[in-house]
């Protein structure tokens, strides 16, 4: 039973270097699998540096699961090996060759497939690690099976990519992974769409149950989908993928082989051509990003949205599973009496600066942080960008004094860092709360286990 | 502004760790971000922040208060002239009271960010804003003869004991600027209650008495309605005057800093337990306060700055939406009854809040309960589907 809901809480950030809807195939010289990407993976590696790989061949592996593959996305050499502190994996880098070897998983009809069939395909192919799991968002396990698999047809974060541009003309494989996915759970698999700019492709695909979402971000977040659909409780198990991803795994079954081509949006205010461009996964930034930058002042490039990416260097490369990279610049200045004159320039949810009165200007916002860390003062804000039956600063303040039970009471698990991106963002008091969340899902993971 | 950016730079290696003065770190950096919005940039979570921080929104609760202070000022000096006799404009009362008032605000803002900036240094993180609006709340409630003195001494008080002891701003149980008043009004109560306190420098033959002391003598407030709203009677500083705080309260609701549930409900609660003694006068005969008609307990004394500037104090209120408005309801009730069954106290306003905010944790847990039962009943019925 399809199902409309209206969300009223949230927030709209509307950033400047929207992509315009073109799309730019290039060529890469290397793409990089980063095991910091992978919440609670520990890398166990299956190369070394000087290694040939093709593309589907396997990178490295879950030292905890040994089942969880990690497979490259191209043909080519692992050229660089990149530590951290404590030797720590952090990148896997691979050139790319001009032969395009690739390991050939076999072709089926997912639909008149059996579910341990899809299961072991996707395990031995790598793709098992675009199926992850709600609570804690770590991918999922193989031997459970969830009451229900959610996807979101849309993205309404600042500067999202428009999917339904990325998933133009892969309807055919975008159905084969629905059907696949469908073998994997007893219940429903749900698809998410948005209720105000309708998607011709996706309100076609057959055995899902679509339900339609309306309203500001975080709206097109899988987890705030989940909770107003099927609400995930102590002990229940629900599995998210993303829709690229889903193309991926259609593609396993069309084709045989691990596709890695993705489409990402490329955006932000000092980006020169903001644009969609046709790439692998994992690849490198640079070539995407040569001669595209605004020199004007240092610039931050994100992997993912401004909200909730990471972090990257232009010598970087793009994290497993996103499909946008944003370019904002940084905010290492001081601003002259800046909390007593709001600038003009600067976003506010609040009606205490004056941004609330053009709603529909963009911003070029930068990183600075507006200010310092407090504790917690102003109440009543948060629950407004947060559209859960949760109660945010509760919920925060269980996790900062290690209170499990509360914490559990309190709906953790029904929580990503994305969904509370915009309390952060919004927070007077500047306080870190994304990783005051992940500290908390941790906690109740290893507790859990 | 460059010149402000030059000196801060060229101070700035002096009080750093190592520096010689280190011990002024805590000063330096209110100073500097005082002046300046730090140039730090985010390196976790979100990559972009909210224009609007901490001392933004403190600051916009300073200025809420201005019009109360403004009419508090001219108030001083129109009571007075009037105890003498005299009859003078409007700016001669107006820097009379001015001179009278602004010694107050002085003293109750070094005094307590000097302890503020104390405990900053000693604990190591930067100095918060909260201290901004208690201080300008304190000299706001208090009658205009305290010495400046005991305003010292109960600000320190109430930033140690009522603040600080608690971890600070954010983490304290009561409301630091009530707990200044009601510190003054236990240990020296001659100064904070009787008829000679509220006008400065009165005339002997002039009776200085509040409208509260008079109702609860069984003398009638002796107001009329214009009088209440404009506020010109004996009363804390900037306490009287009902439009002043409205324009208060408008500023508050429409940046939204202030909650408007707390608000209402307060008032509500003024309202709900007024009514209801007006319908008790029979109960007790001799207490002709009973009679006193509910609306006009709303417009005088400090119901309506307790219902704007304090019952709204987000730290001490209840957190949760609905624990809002029980608390504030709450809230207005108590006033109303130690109003008018207590004749100890013939103003219920600060010791009502003081109450409800030991209360708040306590209406927040069954708020938080009620969520945690909603969910687990969930869990319960997903379970028996399955």
């Amino acid at each position: 039973m399809s199902k409309q809901v209206n969300l009223k809480r949230g927030l709209d950030i509307k950033l400047k270097g929207l992509a315009a809807e073109k799309v730019l195939e290039i060529q890469l010289n290397s793409v990089a699998i980063k095991p910091t990407d992978f919440h609670g993976v520990i890398p166990k590696l299956n190369v070394r540096v000087g290694d040939k790989v093709k593309r589907g061949s396997v990178v490295f592996f879950d030292k905890n699961r040994e089942d969880i593959l990690f497979t490259s996305p191209v043909s080519g050499t692992v050229t660089e090996i990149l530590r951290g502190e404590k030797r720590k994996i952090l990148e896997i880098q691979i050139e790319l060759d001009q032969l395009d070897e690739f390991v050939d998983f076999g072709k089926g009809n997912p639909a008149s497939m059996e579910g341990s069939q899809i299961k072991a395909k996707l395990l031995e192919s790598g793709l098992w690690s675009f199926i992850r799991q709600r609570p804690y968002t770590v991918i999922a396990n193989p031997n459970e099976t969830p009451k229900a698999i959610f996807i979101s047809g849309f993205d309404s974060a600042p500067l999202a990519a428009n999917i339904r541009f990325l998933l133009a003309g892969q309807d055919q494989a975008f159905q084969f992974g629905i059907d696949a996915l469908a073998k994997l759970t007893k219940g429903k698999v749900h698809l998410g769409l948005s209720a105000s700019t309708k998607s011709e492709v996706l309100s076609q695909i057959k055995g899902v149950e679509i339900n339609y979402f309306n309203g500001p971000h975080p709206a097109g977040n899988v987890g705030i989908q989940i909770h107003h659909i099927s609400p995930i409780n102590k002990g229940e198990v629900v599995w998210v993928v993303q829709p690229q991803e889903v193309v991926a795994i259609g593609n396993l079954f069309l084709q045989g082989q691990y596709n890695s081509d993705i489409t990402i949006a490329v955006a932000g205010s000092e980006v020169k051509n903001p644009q969609y461009y046709k790439v692998k996964r994992g690849a490198e930034v640079e070539a995407i990003l040569k001669n595209n930058l605004l020199d004007k002042d240092p610039v931050r490039i994100i992997s993912g949205n401004v909200l909730t990416g990471t972090k990257i260097d232009l010598s970087g490369y793009l994290s497993y599973y996103h499909n946008l990279i944003s370019v904002i610049p940084e905010g290492n200045y001081h601003a002259f009496f800046g909390w007593l004159i709001p600038s003009p320039k600067k976003h506010s949810f609040y009606r205490t600066a004056f941004s609330w009165l053009s709603p529909n200007k963009t911003y070029r916002l930068d990183t600075n942080i507006n200010g310092g860390e407090r504790a917690f003062v102003v109440t009543g804000a948060l629950e407004k960008v947060l559209p859960m039956d949760i109660m945010p600063i509760q919920l925060l303040k269980a996790i900062m004094i290690d209170d499990i039970e509360k914490i559990e009471n309190l709906g953790i698990y029904e929580l990503d860092e994305e969904d509370i991106a915009l309390c952060e963002y919004i927070s007077t008091s500047k306080i870190n709360m994304q990783s005051i969340l992940r500290n908390g899902l941790n906690l109740t993971r290893k507790e859990m286990s | 502004m460059k010149a402000i950016r030059n000196i801060l730079d060229s101070v700035k290696p002096h009080v750093q760790k190592g520096g010689k003065y280190h011990a002024f770190h805590s000063l330096f950096d209110a100073a500097e971000t005082f002046f300046f919005v730090p140039n730090h940039v985010t390196t976790k979570g979100s990559h972009i922040r909210d224009a609007v921080d901490m001392k933004r929104t403190m600051f916009i609760v300073v200025v809420s208060l201005i019009p109360a202070l403004l009419f508090g000022m001219w108030n001083v000096g129109n009571l007075h002239f009037k105890s003498l006799g005299e009859s003078v404009g409007l700016f001669d009362a107006f820097s009379y009271g001015f001179i009278k008032v602004l010694p107050l605000i002085i003293v109750s803002y070094v005094v307590g960010l000097g302890t503020e900036i104390i405990f900053a240094q000693k604990r190591g993180h930067e100095v918060n804003e909260g201290f901004f609006v208690s201080g300008m709340l304190i000299p706001l409630i208090l009658p205009v003869s305290t010495p400046l003195w005991m305003v010292a001494v109960a600000v320190i008080f109430a930033v140690i004991f009522g603040k600080e002891v608690f971890g600070g701003t954010g983490m304290n149980v009561v409301n630091p600027a009530l707990l200044t008043r009601a510190f003054l009004f236990f240990a020296y109560p001659q100064s904070m209650s009787g008829d000679a306190v509220w006008i400065s420098e009165k005339a002997d033959a002039y009776s200085g008495a509040t409208p509260l002391a008079e109702l609860a003598s069984n003398n009638g407030s002796g107001l009329s309605i214009t009088e209440m709203i404009i506020g010109n009677y004996p009363g804390s500083i900037g306490e009287s005057s009902f439009i002043a705080i409205m324009i208060g309260a408008a500023i508050l609701l429409y940046t939204g800093v202030a909650s408007w549930k707390l608000m209402l409900s307060f008032f509500a609660g003024g309202l709900a337990m007024g009514l209801l003694l007006n319908g008790m006068q029979d109960l007790f005969p001799h207490n002709n306060y009973l009679d006193f008609p509910a609306y006009q307990h709303l417009l005088i004394g400090g119901f309506a700055f307790g219902g704007v500037f304090m019952i709204t104090d987000p730290v001490t209120a209840a957190q949760t939406e609905t624990g809002k408005w029980i608390y504030g309801f709450l809230g207005g009730v108590i006033a109303i009854i130690v109003r008018v069954l207590n004749p100890a106290f013939p103003e219920g306003v600060m010791l009502s809040i003081l109450l409800v905010n030991v209360l708040s944790p306590l209406i927040d847990y069954f708020v938080v309960e009620n969520n945690i039962k909603r969910r687990m009943k969930r869990a319960k019925l997903s379970q028996a589907k399955i």
